[in-house]
């Protein structure tokens, strides 16, 4: 077993496309749920949303990369719109359910044959990089020391997801500590109190959703901007890991989410590394390597029931800020 | 009086005749630029072939692929070509769609809808031969029939799943994502023992029954009951279960793979009833028995102690602990029941697919959802009324819409029902909040 190149791959994915990916959409669900209430469980959606606008204004309309990220920005600002205008007057389970609904339409209008001119149906989409890639202004060369060494394009991928997610932790860092996000808070405690302080408590949620919507997209989009878009990603399970990155880090924090991914894709690419490894030299001898990579999903569920159960405040959370009332 | 009724007449077959336009060219329409020549290119296995009228390539005629759980369709290319990837080495139904061929002519040799079977090289070729002819039309009354036909069966089958669902919600509040890998659990407990074990299919369906409502009992002592204790909030448990769904659903995977299995039996010859439209038997057993069970659970429900006890928990749990009722063991045996239910319909679900799969559970679980909403959450009538509407549902807008959008409908009514009627069909106005 090659510790060392395990390591290193671990520690890599500490900044890559992936946890970025996770990261965005992991704060947009804590706008959604930690810090509003809203039981989100369409988060894949989101990123769906945001990764396939971003690839079809590219491939099929020609826009550059950027209006493509300001087009899933719209895209998921429209789904909001349409998915919280006659959603978010139901309780939380019932929301629930509609939401993971709503996710499941949208994955099954992208893995249609119907639109396969716009979305590749099954096959996905790809080969819409070379705008960006036009857009580096990083001479070619690989940079970097240790595991975190990328070529050209490794890094400008990464700078750029690293500047949104900078931006969307002040934004939410901001927010949450202005009037605004005060009453949102207020919200998630006491919905009536709120409104009978005279706040239109509908509206803030909308608003909510459509902000933590447009992170759950941008995250679609950093996830999908090194590689393809494959429709096979954006399943209900999706939301579940998104789900269990935020509990992790803790729902109702600013840093919790970031935390969060980190952490989970930490462990994923460890155990993803370690595992076949373990099965190669006989140590797990009743298993196969399949079977070893399948292993960690099971153990993202059962994290994902313990840290509901013993800890639901997540890491950095405080044990008042989330009482799971509703 | 013979007047209006000759215009009743009339007015409906001009009626059916609009309907009939509208629906050709819905298909004209949202079909003819959809489709590629090729699909499932990453698949392992290849069925292929060409369509060809007296030596001339045809283009843009349909060709569609069924079975084992796996749905496609491709047209032809302008050489008359078409290929289609499929995940397995088993037989597929390779059907030509007449209706896509210029006009006058159809199938010539054979019939317009064959069996194939991939043989050792992991592809084969299947060519059309058209000329003048007599086509092979399935009339549309016909494809209809038999699609009321399958979709009562799977809304039956939805209904053994939807029933146990929502009584679970009704006497403990819980949302239980978790009941789609009950249905699995079902499906793949009669493939260990029918496979396996070896048992004949008749003593395995029931001992997996009877091995599901344990698997419930476990489930309710080992974790819900720990859980209510513990006294966690609804959306907590509802996260627990989502977490044990995740859990659960990727055991399955790793012990059976990621491929279709096949109940022993699951390819029988189909009866033709009349005309077009034909049955297996073992739709017809599969429909006999969610009947005789869902029969049985109604008596059960309504005229025996604990059936009683149970709608009493269901309409208020502290009200009935109160007037003596043992709150817990009425839920330990509803997640008896319920899980019970659920693996019966994961048995006759893999026999409706046909093939058994790791999330197969999981595919129909919103369908389940779906259906327990629209009957009216913690009503287990409402439940069976709802899983039969979507069910019929489901295959029906088949007819219209292509088979891969064909859930889209139903969960579009589940967000329609919750946003007009949160309560459903039989629910009451006091369970939404």
């Amino acid at each position: 077993m090659d510790w060392l190149q395990i390591l290193s791959n671990t520690a890599s994915s500490i900044i890559g496309p992936a946890t970025i990916g996770y990261a965005l959409a992991a704060i947009g669900l804590a706008v959604h749920f930690g810090f509003a209430g809203l039981l989100n469980m369409g988060i894949a959606a989101y990123m769906a949303i945001g990764a396939y606008s971003y690839a079809i204004s590219i491939l099929t309309f020609g826009l550059p990369w950027w209006a493509g990220i300001l087009v899933a920005m719209g895209g998921s600002v429209v789904f909001s719109l349409i998915l919280g205008i006659p959603t978010l007057r139901l309780r939380g389970d019932y929301l629930a359910i509609v939401t993971i609904a709503a996710a499941e339409i949208v994955r099954l209008l992208f893995l249609t044959t119907t639109f396969d001119k716009y979305t590749g149906s099954a096959d996905g989409l790809s080969g819409y990089h070379s705008s960006f890639r036009d857009a580096n202004p990083i001479p070619p060369g690989t940079y970097g020391f240790g595991p975190w060494t990328y070529n050209e394009t490794g890094w400008w991928v990464r700078i750029v997801g690293l500047v949104i997610l900078a931006l969307a932790v002040l934004i939410v860092y901001v927010s949450m500590r202005s009037p605004w996000g005060r009453v949102l808070r207020g919200i998630r405690e006491d919905e009536d109190a709120v409104r009978a302080l005279g706040k239109n408590v509908f509206s803030y949620k909308l608003q909510a959703l459509v902000l933590g919507g447009v992170f759950g997209s941008l995250g679609g989009v950093v996830y999908a901007m090194p590689s393809n878009v494959n429709p096979g990603v954006y399943g209900t399970s999706l939301t579940f890991f998104v789900w269990t990155a935020l509990l992790l880090g803790g729902a109702a924090t600013v840093f919790g989410p970031l935390l969060g991914a980190l952490i989970y894709w930490g462990v994923m690419t460890l155990l993803s590394n370690i595992l076949p490894a373990l099965v190669t030299s006989g140590i797990l001898p009743f298993m196969s390597t399949t079977q070893a990579q399948t292993l960690r999903f099971i153990l993202v569920g059962v994290s994902l029931m313990l840290l509901v159960i013993y800890r639901p405040q997540g890491i950095l959370g405080n044990k008042k800020e989330l009482t799971f009332v509703k | 009086m013979t007047i209006t009724g000759r215009l009743r007449v009339r007015n409906l077959r001009w009626l059916f005749v609009v309907f009939a336009a509208l629906l050709a060219a819905t298909t004209l329409f949202s079909a003819s630029p959809a489709f590629a020549d090729v699909v499932g290119e990453d698949e392992p296995f290849r069925i292929s072939g060409n369509v060809k009228n007296q030596g001339v390539p045809l283009e843009g005629v349909l060709i569609m692929v069924t079975g084992g759980g796996h749905d496609a369709q491709v047209r032809t290319d302008a050489a008359g070509q078409w290929r289609i990837g499929v995940p397995e080495k088993s037989t597929y139904t390779v059907t030509l769609d007449e209706s896509t061929l210029p006009d006058g002519i159809a199938v010539v040799e054979g019939s317009n809808a064959q069996e194939v079977e991939i043989g050792p090289s992991g592809r084969i070729t299947l060519n059309y031969f058209i000329g003048q002819g007599e086509r092979n039309v399935t009339s549309f009354a016909d494809q209809l029939i038999s699609r009321l036909i399958n979709g009562v069966n799977f809304g039956l089958m939805l209904g053994l799943a939807a029933v146990g669902i929502s009584l679970v919600f009704g006497t403990t509040g819980l949302s239980n994502f978790a009941h789609a890998e009950m249905v699995t659990f079902g499906a793949i407990a009669a493939l260990l023992l029918g496979t396996t074990v070896a048992l004949p299919i008749w003593a395995a369906i029931p001992i997996a029954v009877i091995v599901s409502g344990a698997f419930g009992w476990a489930m309710d002592a080992g974790l819900w009951k720990p859980l209510r204790s513990k006294g966690l909030g609804l959306v907590q448990l509802m996260i627990v279960s989502i977490g044990l769904s995740l859990a659960l659903r990727y055991i399955f995977q790793y012990f059976i793979g990621g491929g279709t299995l096949q109940l022993p039996g699951a390819n029988t010859e189909k009866l033709t009833l009349f005309g077009a439209v034909s049955m297996s038997w073992i739709d017809i057993v599969s429909m006999a028995i969610s009947v005789i069970v869902i029969i049985a659970f109604a008596c059960w429900l309504l005229f025996t102690r604990i059936g009683k006890a149970t709608r009493a928990v269901s309409d208020n749990a502290s009200l009935a602990a109160a007037s003596g009722i043992d709150v817990d063991k009425v839920v330990r045996i509803v997640w008896i029941v319920s899980a019970a239910m659920a693996g019966l319909a994961g048995v006759l679900y893999a026999y409706y697919r046909p093939g058994i799969k790791w999330d197969m559970g999981a595919q129909i679980l919103l369908l389940v959802f779906a259906s327990v909403t629209l009957g009216g959450l913690g009503t287990a009538f409402g439940a069976l009324v709802g899983s039969i509407i979507v069910g019929i549902m489901v295959e029906i807008s088949g007819l219209w819409i292509t088979s891969d959008l064909k859930f889209v409908g139903a969960l579009g009514i589940l967000i329609l029902v919750l946003l007009v009627r949160p309560q459903g069909i039989l629910g009451r106005k006091e369970r939404i909040g």
